[in-house]
This record gives structure tokens, sequence and C-alpha cells, in this order.
């Protein structure tokens, strides 16, 4: 028990950079998502077309491949070349990997909701944008809880992903306790941490499909 | 009120408006039956904008929506002027199509709110005297999925009139209700048109179409057969083809 009160601290230390990974991630990666959905079924091919390649891109390659590529050869490429601090290169490959999948969970959303809505919006004289903030929207956000928990919960634990720019996540400063003390002590505890995290995030989510629950369709 | 010219509609290959035209005149109730495929629905999704037409011109009001351009094709109006001039129709759907997030009441004031901009005092006083008008006044805090078929339809007929319309549009009001729930339904439509409400219904009703409507339309195969006073086509229907369809229905 000593032993643990003792590792508490760096383990603690490498909470706090996984925790900020994920919720900057997640407060970006969400709102480019729903934009990236919106302007795939807004209907113009050419924008929509250009959402596809993005999303095949993003989901096609690994999200360490992109982050790799976003801190040591986004240097080398002309014109947009810029060389970012690691943290800034990790979060930068988090959200614009995450908006991808956000964006294929909002776009079947928005595609579930039935015609109709968008007919008895239209005769009552909603605008598109309207509909889409007041009708489409409000409904899609208690249809997409389920995946959405399931992806969020998935990028809590691919934040240890940033080891790989020498970050000092949970899972990285666990495991250099574990090389240091030769005892897989912390890889217990670092266990149990992300298991508070996950399950915060469920009871979260548990509490919004509880909040929507007061309609039925 | 209405005045369509000539209106021609097509989905691919299939013409299901073949030059349909029909003036309908304030405070009018004009049935609108047919065999099913006979394009009375889309006829009626056309004259407020929910199709769009190949060719013809309606006017709303006075008001041109669509009218023919080069070539004869249609050429409608700025898309400002279509959503203004289609906010004088109301329109009631087959399957309601209320906002199952939003409570009775929130379906009715939410398009005064977002469009006409009504204080939300005034939309909701608005609101309560028309759920008193269709007998759901103790609903308006209940959401559809909570109501049945009838009183979601009467719902929908509220929120269409709480825009009010100078015509609505009945698009089949009663098909996707329990035969014991259309009676409730079919009575509310019944004020409205005491009321002298301009109004067309498409309905399978025949019943409804005698002693409510002024005017019967008979559509099949994409063109208007007979439109005349309901109890001149129900007696003695012209055409060979309305008789065909009201033997087969009655």
């Amino acid at each position: 028990m000593n032993y643990v009160i003792q590792i508490m601290g760096p383990l603690l230390e490498g909470t706090g950079v996984t925790l900020q990974v994920f919720l900057i991630t997640f407060v970006l990666a969400v709102p480019l998502g729903l934009s990236l959905a919106l302007l795939r079924v807004s209907g113009f091919a050419v924008v929509g077309g250009l959402v596809n390649g993005y999303i095949w891109l993003m989901r096609g390659t690994p999200l360490m491949l992109q982050m790799l590529f976003i801190y040591f050869a986004l240097p080398f490429v002309p014109v947009i070349g810029v060389r970012l601090p690691d943290f800034t290169a990790a979060i930068v490959a988090f959200v614009l990997n995450y908006a991808a999948y956000f964006a294929e969970i909002f776009r079947a959303g928005i595609q579930s909701i039935d015609r109709g809505q968008y007919e008895g919006a239209r005769v009552l004289g909603l605008s598109y944008t309207q509909t889409m903030r007041r009708i489409v929207l409000p409904q899609v956000f208690k249809r997409i809880l389920p995946p959405m928990s399931n992806e969020t919960i998935t990028l809590v634990k691919d934040t240890s992903l940033i080891y790989v720019l020498a970050m000092n996540d949970l899972l990285r400063a666990a495991r250099g306790i574990v090389q240091r003390d030769f005892t897989t002590t912390p890889f217990v505890v670092a266990a149990a941490f992300y298991l508070v995290m996950t399950l915060v995030l469920t009871l979260a989510f548990q509490h919004l499909e509880k909040k929507y629950a007061v309609y039925d369709e | 009120m209405i005045h369509a010219l000539d209106v021609h509609k097509r989905f691919g290959a299939m013409e299901v408006l073949k030059g349909v035209s029909l003036d309908v005149g304030k405070g009018e109730v004009l049935a609108v039956i047919g065999p099913s495929g006979s394009g009375k629905s889309t006829f009626l999704r056309c004259l407020n904008h929910l199709e769009t037409i190949d060719r013809g011109r309606i006017d709303i009001e006075g008001e041109t929506l669509v009218a023919p351009g080069e070539n004869h094709l249609s050429r409608y109006v700025a898309d400002a002027d279509i959503r203004r001039i289609c906010r004088k129709m109301g329109m009631v759907f087959q399957h309601f199509n209320l906002f199952p997030h939003l409570t009775v009441l929130q379906n009715l004031i939410e398009a005064p709110l977002t469009v006409k901009g009504l204080p939300r005092a005034d939309a909701v006083a608005k609101a309560d005297a028309l759920l008193r008008k269709v007998g759901l006044l103790d609903k308006r805090e209940s959401y559809p999925a909570r109501l049945s078929g009838g009183q979601k339809q009467r719902v929908a007929i509220a929120r269409a009139l709480a825009m009010e319309p100078d015509i609505m549009l009945f698009d089949e009001p009663t098909s996707a209700l329990d035969p014991e729930l259309t009676g409730e339904v079919l009575r509310t439509i019944r004020e409205l048109a005491e009321e002298r409400m301009t109004m067309l219904v498409v309905t399978h009703e025949m019943a409804f179409a005698r002693e409510v409507a002024s005017r019967v339309v008979f559509m099949d195969g994409g063109e208007i057969v007979e439109a005349r006073p309901a109890r001149e086509l129900f007696a003695a229907p012209e055409h060979p083809r309305t008789r065909a369809f009201l033997e087969n229905m009655l």
C-alpha cells in the first residue's frame, strides 16, 4: 500500500496529461465532426466528395502514423509546413482523426431522421438552418448517444498513443515505473485509473440517455 | 385563392401529372378523390412546393409561385418569395409529422416563435386557444408518442392553424388512422369548413367528401377527370372512369 501511495505522484501527473489530451480533443473534435457531417449532407456534391475523401484518409490510416507525420514530416511539407510542439502536434492529430469518426456518427444520425420531419418543418415556414437546429439535430443527439459513448471511451484509451512523441501520459508513466522497480503494480494502478475515467464517462452518457428518454419516437 | 394551370410533373420516366388545371375560390372546400397513383397527393404537394413542377403555372392568392419561362419549362420565383407565398398554406400529412422531441404545446409554438418572431406569451395564448378548439388542451404538456393517432392528427391540424394560413391542404389525413379514430379528425376538419376555411382535402373517405366538400375533384392517371359540386358528382358521375371508381368505393 505504501508503494502504491509512493508511485501515485507520477501516475497522477500522467493522468493529468491523459485528461488534457482527452478533453481538448473531445471539445474540438465534436463540433468539427458535426460541421463535416453537415457539409456532407448539404447536397453540394463537390463538398460532400471532399468530406468523404477526408474521412477516408483519416479513418484509413493509423492515428499513430498521423501523429508521427504531423510532428516529424509536416515541417518539411511545402507551404503548410510548420513545426509544432509535441503536445500541439498530438492534439492536432487527435482532433483531425476523431472528427472523422464523429462526422460519420453525426451523418448516420442525421440521415436516420425521417423525411417527414423536414417536410413538417418546411410547410411551417422554417428555413433549412432553422429545421436543422431546432428540429433535426436535437433528435440526432438522442439517437447518437450510444455510438458517441463508445467512441468517447475509445478516445480515453487512445490517448496512450501519445507516448510515441515521448509525452508522459498515464500509461507511459506507469511503464517507466515498471521498468525502474521491476514490479507490475503500476500497471494495475494505471488500469484502475483508466477504469475510473471510463466509468465516469459511462455514467455521464447514461445520465444523458435517461434525460432524453422523456420522449419516445 | 389557388390558380393552377396545365401543371405537368414527371418522376423520371413516369409522368404523374399530365396537365392539371384547377381554380379554388375563397371558402371552398375541395375533396380530391381518385385511385392511388392518380397523382392527387403529388398535385397537392406541388401547390406548396414540396414537389417542383416541370411545366405549367401556379398562382396563390394572385401571386405567382411558378410560371412558364423559356421553352415552356416552368420557372419559380425567388426562394424568399416561394417561402413567403407558401406560408399562406398550412399542410396536414398522412403521417402527422409531429416533432417527437417537443411537447404538444412546443409543437404548436415552434413556428410562430422562430418563423414569425411572435412574443412567447402571444404564441402560447394562441396555441392554447387552438388546443381548446381541437379538444386537446389537457394534452399540451404531453409528447406526441403518448397520443393516439387521432389526437396526433388533431395536434397536427392545430399546429398548421397556429401559423394562421389562408388555405389548408390535407394529404390523406385519416389514411394512417384506425377506423374508429377517423371520426374525430373528420369532425375537426368539418368544423374548419363551417368557419369557411379554404381547404383541399385529398381523401378516400367518400362519405366525408359528399357531406363536407363544396366540390369534388376526381383524378385518375395524372389528370382531373371531373370536378363538380359534390352532390352532382356522387349522384350522377359524368365520366365512365368516375362511375367505375365510385362503384368500387361504395
